[in-house]
This record gives C-alpha cells, structure tokens and sequence, in this order.
C-alpha cells in the first residue's frame, strides 16, 4: 500500500495552508485514560495524541480495546477516568459541541437499507441540524465526490457493500466534521472494494484538512495510516509512523515451515543462533543476515524443508516483538 | 470545510428537525413495507367481521345501551375497541423496530449525534402516532361501510365533523399513550422475541380487559381490573365521541372527563418514563 507524500504533524506543515483557528491545539489529546467493564480492565492508562490532518491508526488485535477506545472518543461510552481532548474541547463537560465536530462510521452499518441513499443522506443531515439549502448542497457534493450520484435513489440494501461503505462515509462526512472515526471501516469489504474505500478517504484527507482516525487489526491498512498507536490489552505498547515502527527492530525475519517442526525447533534454533517464534504452522526468526541463514538451514535440513521466506521486519513483527503474540491471531479474548 | 454554528439551526429546533426526521423515516419504512399495512389493518377487520359474525347471539349488552334507540349488536360494541387494536398493533410494530435498529446499526449513528435522546423517543411517538391515527380513523370510516356489503350490521354511530375531529384528537393521545408504552417496552430488549412475549402476557390481555371486547360485567374481580387499566379510559373515550355524547355515565362507561385525564396522564406518565430511560445509561457524557 502506498505512503501519502504528506507532513505528518500540523506542526510540520506551513502555516498557511491550515486554516487559522485552532492550529495549535491537537485534533484529539487522550491523556491516562482508563475504563472498566465490571472486573474486566478494557484500557489501562492510554495517552496519547492526534495532530490535525492526520491518518491515524489504532492497531490491535481482537480484545485490545480499540473498541472500547473508538465508543469512548465517538462519546458512547463515558469516560471513567483520564482526559480526552477533542479539537481542544472536553470530552465530559463539551459532549455536545464535540459530537458537531465528529463523524462516525462504525463497523456495523448504521445506514437504513429500507430507505435510498438520498433519504439515508437526508436523515441524518437533519438529525444533526443541518439547514435544509446546505444539506442539499452537501449532499450533491458528497454523491459526486463518491461517484453515487446516480445512485442518489436507489434503495441502500440493494447496493453492494462496497457502494454501501461509501454511503457509510458520506453520512459521516455530511456535517463537515473536523475528525472523522472509522472503526474496522474495511469490514466485509473485497480487496478492490477495500482500495476503492481507502482512496476516498485519502483523497478527502487533500480536499479538507480532516483528521481521521481508524480502528484496524489488518496490517495493510496500518502500512498506510500515517501515524500508528499499537495497542494490546488494553495498554499503549508502542507510537509512531508505520516506517519508525519497522525500521525500530534490526535484522530480517526467516520464516520456515517444516515437515514436523517440532522435532526441527532445537537444531534450526542452534543452527540460527535466534529462538523461533511459532506461528501457525511456522517457525519465525529475527536475525541479523536472514539470507545467510537461509543457506545454512537449506544446506542442513533441506529435506525437512516444506517452505522458507526472507522478509524485511513488518508490523507484524513489532507487533509479536512487543507482545511475545501474534496481531492477526485474535487470542479469544474480548472487548466486552 | 468545517461546520460553523451558522450552517446548523438553532438547538431548540434540532430536536425538532431530528424527531421528524426519524419519524419521516417511520412512515418510508412503513409504505416500502406492504405486509405491516396488511398486519396492522386487516387483522383487525377480520377479528371484527368474524368475532362479530360469531358471537352476535351470547352477547349481553351493558347497561349504558338501554338508552339507545335500537339495541346494541356485539359487531357495534366492538367497533370502538377495534380502532384501539388497529392502534396497539400500530404502536407494537414501531416500537419493535427499536430493537431492530440497535441489532441494524442503525441507532448508533443517531446516538453519536449531537441531539439529546429524546430525539428518539420523540421521533417515534410521533411517527407510530401519525400511522396509527391514520389506519384506526380508516377504519373507522370504512367500517361502518361494511353494512353495505352484508359483513357488519349497521351501526348507530353518530359524529358530525366537529366529533369526527374531536375523535381523532381522542385516537391521536390513545396512539401517544400506546406508542410510548411500547418504547417503554421495547428500549431495554435485545431480541423481538422478547418483545413479543410481553406482547402476549401484558399487552393483548391489556387490550381484552379494557372493555373492547367484552363488557365484563359478569364478575367483581373483572370489573375491577377493567377499571384499574389505563387502556379502558381509552376505549370508553372513543365510545362515547363516537355516539355524539349522548351515552350515560355507567360504572363500566366512565365520564368524558375522567377518560381524558387518565388517558392524558398515562400518555404523559409513559413518554415522561420513556424519556427517562433512554437519557439513563450515559448520564456522564450526553448530558448538556
């Protein structure tokens, strides 16, 4: 997936092409926040922050809090303890004014598949108090904008899922909203529909300075967020850009998969000198010289060999170097 | 570009365009629905019809009647009740959707919305009650039509134009009344089915002991839980507009007066709770 040429913090990026207000304050400030479900410790002490205009990722396996984290922030949850900041108003104090300000899409759909696009679009435009003149002109830009125009009339469950996330979107983006939150948005969607989803969202990140921040467990939508919080168990385990993140662990990854790899794991383990990750029906290993070590293990134990792979470190990785557990797993453990 | 205060109405209206909004959504979903037209208007005709038809000849008639010019069939003392059945299914079917829409998605999106929730109380009680008044003023006129083809004796119901209004004001607070009750119902459930056995234990037998369908005469502890429920109040307040108030106060037909303030004070008791429940579960944040 391809890297947007973008600043990544409002601080970067020259004056004059943000608008004046609120330039300094981030777009979402989340400071010691915790929450409980009865003894269940959903999120433990998360910090961290949003600067406008960003494509930010929340990246975690099933049961991580992202979840949690996404109800919190789109003001469905109330908050039990720490500080969150949306475009520098209170999330408890400022719920009201900070709803204005958010669109959300979340992961199940909450458009109307009875009613056409434009009737979904209308709802929910007066729901948030959009003056009727305005409303219509959104609308009209939002339906060119997503190639629905001819669409505008057709009923939403008759649509494909693809077509459907886009009307998802639109709603959300009907308000103007300054941070715009998408929780797993790529849900049930096929690899094109899934891009087609993606470049809408990059591309309305060009035409207004919307921040956007978006729940993911897949790894290819994590590689294009500009900005990355990994999250397990509820904690914060690392921050940054996607390249910061894999460029932090040294050396390559050597996957190998063998006939019995339990009877392989001692002499690939002393062989490589690294202690094997499994994962699925794989052994894993980070070394320094992977290239290397894929000689030395095809020389060795070629016939035991089924399949070997070199890589250059990814999420994952960080992922399972941080954690000691795989991201794409989904241990069975849950949010709620 | 961003949404300024300028290109949002005022907050005293949101609420306002929100609850049309949701309630314009109702009636959509309704006419795209044909088969809910179908449930909440023929049902009722055919128990009328055949219920009518079937128990003529048993039928006692209350006290009340004697003063009618001819005497009261069974087909014409149900015809009130039915016009409150048509209503209490109406209101069934828009609550239930409540569920629907939180299992959809749907609601989500309306509870991150910068409204209060009442919204959704509101925009519900009003679209149930537009379709109810709607249905049960249909039928209301279209059954006495039914003499003519042979499936409804002819009835003594007698309104001007002035009682005609006055009775769909009358149907229109019986729809609050039970479309609130509904929503009281439906909000805290996750599943129809529940919703349909509450509908079986509570609200069809509120419905048969509130004097629709039997007088109820017969017993002391009956016509007591008749009196108890709210939903008689309803019945009897539409007996009575429907006969031009010429009917006599009766222990089982109580005052215009006295349905009206009970019928108004339940309306108010359930939408005031309905509103209640849905604002509770976060105090914390919605709250401004």
């Amino acid at each position: 997936m391809k890297f947007l040429d973008k600043p990544v913090t409002a601080i970067s990026h020259p004056a004059a092409e943000i608008p004046a207000m609120n330039t300094t304050t981030p777009a979402l400030a989340v400071s010691h926040v915790d929450h409980h479900y009865r003894s269940h410790q959903a999120l433990d002490d998360v910090c961290f922050q949003v600067e406008r205009g960003t494509l930010f990722g929340l990246l975690g396996p099933n049961g991580s809090g992202k979840t949690t984290l996404f109800r919190l922030l789109a003001t469905l949850l109330p908050l039990q303890s720490g500080t969150v900041q949306v475009c520098g108003l209170d999330l408890k104090s400022q719920s009201a004014d900070i709803r204005r300000r958010l669109g959300v899409t979340f992961q199940s759909p909450a458009v109307d598949p009875r009613l056409t696009v434009e009737e979904n679009l209308r709802c929910h435009g007066r729901i948030y108090g959009i003056r009727s003149g305005d409303l219509w002109r959104r609308m009209d830009e939002l339906l060119q904008q997503f190639t629905l125009a001819d669409r505008r009339r057709s009923i939403v469950g008759d649509l494909s899922g693809g077509l459907r996330r886009r009307v998802e979107l639109a709603k959300g983006l009907l308000h103007s909203p300054e941070l715009l939150l998408l929780d797993e948005p790529s849900t049930g969607l096929d690899p094109v529909a899934r891009r087609q989803f993606w470049d809408l969202i990059r591309e309305q990140q060009q035409r207004t300075p919307t921040t956007v921040v978006v729940t993911t467990h897949l790894m290819e939508e994590a590689e294009g967020c500009e900005q990355l919080l990994l999250l397990d168990k509820g904690r914060v385990i690392r921050h940054g850009s996607p390249q910061e993140l894999q460029q932090s662990l040294s050396g390559q990854r050597l996957t190998v998969r063998t006939r019995d790899n339990a009877a392989c794991r001692p002499q690939l383990e002393a062989l490589l000198n690294a202690t094997a990750r499994p994962i699925a029906d794989r052994l894993c290993f980070r070394i320094d010289n992977a290239a290397q070590g894929l000689q030395q293990v095809m020389s060795e134990l070629g016939t035991q060999v089924v399949a070997a792979e070199v890589a250059q470190p990814t999420l994952e990785d960080v992922f399972l170097e941080t954690t000691g557990r795989q991201l794409s797993a989904g241990d069975g453990e849950s949010a709620e | 570009m961003s949404a300024t205060p300028d290109s949002t109405i005022p907050s005293s209206n949101v609420i306002w365009s929100g609850a049309t909004a949701l309630a314009g959504r109702e009636l959509i979903r309704f006419l795209r629905q044909r088969t809910r037209i179908v449930g909440a208007i023929g049902q009722p005709i055919i128990f009328w019809v055949l219920f009518g038809a079937g128990l003529r000849g048993s039928f006692q008639a209350p006290d009340w009647a004697r003063e009618l010019e001819q005497p009261l069939s069974y087909q014409e003392y149900f015809f009130p009740g039915i016009a409150v059945l048509i209503v209490m299914f109406t209101a069934i079917f828009s609550t239930i959707s409540i569920i629907e829409d939180r299992r959809e998605g749907f609601l989500q999106g309306v509870l991150a919305a910068p409204v209060p929730r009442s919204v959704i109380v509101l925009g519900k009680v009003l679209g149930g009650t537009v379709l109810a008044v709607v249905q049960a003023g249909l039928f209301l006129l279209v059954g006495p039509l039914l003499s003519h083809i042979g499936l409804s004796p002819g009835l003594q119901v007698s309104a001007d134009a002035g009682q005609v209004v006055l009775a769909a004001l009358f149907l229109m607070l019986v729809a609050v009344e039970l479309t609130a009750l509904g929503f009281l119902i439906a909000w805290p459930m996750n599943s129809t089915q529940g919703f349909h056995a509450i509908m079986s234990i509570f609200l069809m037998p509120m419905w048969l002991l509130s004097g629709a369908f039997f007088p109820g005469g017969g017993s002391d502890w009956l016509s007591w839980v008749i009196r108890l429920n709210p939903l008689t109040y309803g019945v009897a307040g539409l007996r009575r507009l429907l006969y031009a108030g010429q009917l006599p106060v009766t222990d089982s037909l109580p005052s215009m007066p006295v349905c009206l303030a009970v019928t108004v004070l339940f309306a108010a008791l359930c939408f005031v709770a309905s509103v209640a429940l849905v604002s509770r579960p976060a105090t914390h944040n919605v709250t401004s």
